[in-house]
């Protein structure tokens, strides 16, 4: 039975790697590996786990410098070449302890860039009919399978370089609502994704539509977000 | 826009006065006395000095972790610098 040699971050933000042995095995994820040393080596390791089917998102851990989730992270996929693992919190969020992140930070940025649907229709009323292929529609829907595991947020060299920065999840959903003909806020969400903490501060750098694990696109939901907040701005509307 | 339209027009009369291989004097006897020259010139540098403290705003707080307020006096103080260096350099050529 082999062995992998496993460098896992022990602490907050000050603190340090910690090396663990695990057998290694034949399809063994990231995840199984936190989850062994958790059991076996090291009972107060703190980590998040929950579906670890790749579904919910909970698992996103940094492997080995990126961002990802390690029940979806197979280990033979990111060994480095020295054949070692390096495990990680999520960057870009307050560490509560080892391998957990306080991701208020995160969700609050949410509710900021006004991440939330808000109309008119009462239980009373008919459904709102929304064609399905029309160009608003088919937008939000690129963009709306988001369950907000923070994999983009904490790739996003912007949010670490300025914290206020509402980050691409955030930016990404407001983008699905703008198009969401149904809500009413859409003045207040532009004003909300406008300015230095919003849109226009995205470098298009790319590495969350690169990460996200759903294969979502936020760097082109801003995109969008961006022409729409530049016209309504030459409008007078914002 | 403005500013873009100046840099082209600017690469234009580079070029001109590179291949055309006007020397110095040549290029100082041809800007000497010339309103347009000045106009064209003077709006290119005021462009620069409202287009410059934007970016320099952002790197100042992105890459150098200044506040808000302390980036943006950074900036104004740059910008300021361009437009005197700037007007200074269109007057040297034009006016004196």
């Amino acid at each position: 039975m082999s062995k992998l040699s496993v460098n896992v971050w022990r602490g907050r933000e000050q603190g340090a790697f910690s090396a663990y042995e695990v057998p290694r095995q034949d399809s063994q994820t990231v995840l199984d590996v936190v989850t062994h040393i958790q059991r076996f080596l090291e009972p107060s390791l703190g980590y998040r786990f929950a579906c670890r089917v790749g579904m919910c998102g909970s698992c996103a851990m940094t492997v080995n410098g990126k961002a990802r989730w390690t029940c979806r992270t197979h280990v033979s996929q990111v060994l480095d070449s020295q054949g070692r693992l390096e495990i990680a919190p999520l960057s870009n969020l307050p560490i509560v302890k080892d391998l957990v992140t306080d991701m208020s930070g995160f969700f609050d940025k949410w509710a900021r860039a006004k991440g939330h649907f808000k109309g008119t229709a009462t239980r009373h009323q008919d459904f709102q009919r929304v064609e399905p292929a029309s160009p608003q529609r088919v937008a939000a829907s690129a963009g709306i399978e988001c369950i907000g595991c923070g994999v983009c947020h904490a790739s996003c060299d912007v949010v670490g370089w300025r914290p206020e920065f509402l980050g691409p999840a955030a930016l990404n959903r407001a983008w699905t609502l703008v198009n969401d003909v149904r809500d009413i806020q859409q003045s207040d969400r532009l004003r909300a994704v406008a300015g230095d903490a919003g849109c226009h501060s995205c470098h298009t750098q790319g590495s969350c539509s690169e990460r996200c694990p759903k294969h979502l696109t936020p760097t082109l939901s801003i995109a969008g977000l961006k022409r729409t907040v530049a016209k309504a701005a030459v409008r007078g509307e914002l | 826009m403005v500013l873009a339209v100046c840099v082209l027009v600017h690469l234009a009369v580079m070029i001109y006065a590179v291949r055309g291989g006007l020397s110095a004097a040549e290029i100082l006897g041809r800007t000497r006395g010339s309103w347009s020259f000045a106009a064209f010139y003077s709006v290119f540098v005021l462009a620069c000095a409202v287009h410059v403290p934007v970016g320099v705003t952002n790197i100042a707080q992105e890459w150098w972790g200044m506040g808000e307020r302390s980036a943006a006096w950074l900036a104004r103080a740059f910008a300021v610098v361009l437009l005197l260096a700037g007007l200074r350099a269109v007057y040297a050529v034009v006016a004196s």
